[in-house]
């Protein structure tokens, strides 16, 4: 993805066989969280969301809840604490979409946008979209995180 | 590694191959690389094809899931979404050993610069 040239809004979309609650409770609960967002433990409430590392000693990131509709929609702004080369980038925002569809499938999108004031944030998280999405997709499916 | 569970994926495959099995197909997904998030407008003004004839590429490459179309006011925006490549990706490529595939890229490269 580094060679991208406009990297300001990213979509992610993908298929996994869960419901949306399902879906939405991995998206907010810290025990699920560390199971596949780099260990982190993110926890999400109206009122904010706050992401942790493993041990819960450090703050990777600390932002606003910007729309809450369980368990369709979650609008939550993304500051990369996590990286001291990209922790001082201006606060960008993440939106989860989580549509239902036939035969027990759930169509997730996830929208980073905002990255205007983050772009070295752009870029490392690109790649790393890819890698929380697809532990989200293993652990629902198989209830086992990604090696 | 990025190991993608294989529930119900061979029907996405099919999709993807079929939808990338076309020069003009191909074609838009790279100028979506090169800048994301373009309405169909900008994406047939750089094509010698009709309005419709884009709009149908555009349609199967959405039924394929490559390209993600969202509402921004008026304007409906197309983005690559390149979840889908890289499922092709992790399992058509790691599986016969990327390192291989790669070496024999490297040779074709020096063979065509000498030639």
């Amino acid at each position: 993805m580094s060679t991208m040239t406009q990297t300001t809004v990213q979509v992610y979309q993908l298929f996994i066989k869960a419901t949306p609650e399902r879906i939405w409770d991995a998206l907010v609960d810290p025990e699920l969280t560390s199971k596949y967002f780099y260990g982190s433990r993110i926890t999400i409430t109206p009122e904010g969301r706050l992401s942790t590392s493993p041990d819960g000693s450090q703050n990777w990131g600390d932002s606003e809840v910007l729309e809450w509709d369980p368990p369709r929609k979650l609008v939550h702004g993304w500051q990369s604490l996590y990286d001291p080369e990209l922790s001082n980038e201006a606060t960008s925002r993440v939106t989860w979409e989580i549509e239902p569809q036939d035969g027990g499938m759930t169509k997730v999108t996830v929208v980073h946008d905002q990255l205007e004031g983050a772009p070295k944030t752009a870029e490392s998280v690109a790649g790393g979209w890819m890698f929380v999405l697809s532990g989200l997709k293993t652990l629902l499916e198989t209830g086992e995180p990604l090696a | 590694m990025t190991v993608w569970s294989p529930i119900l994926r061979h029907v996405d495959d099919d999709r993807v191959f079929r939808a990338l099995a076309d020069p003009t197909r191909r074609h838009l997904v790279d100028r979506l690389f090169e800048r994301d998030g373009r309405t169909l407008t900008e994406l047939e003004s750089e094509l010698e094809m009709t309005r419709f004839g884009v709009m149908k590429h555009l349609r199967l490459l959405e039924e394929a899931g490559l390209v993600v179309t969202r509402r921004q006011g008026r304007e409906k925006l197309h983005f690559l979404n390149p979840v889908p490549i890289r499922q092709i990706h992790d399992r058509w490529i790691d599986k016969y050993t990327e390192r291989v595939v790669s070496a024999l890229l490297d040779l074709k490269d020096d063979l065509e610069e000498t030639a």
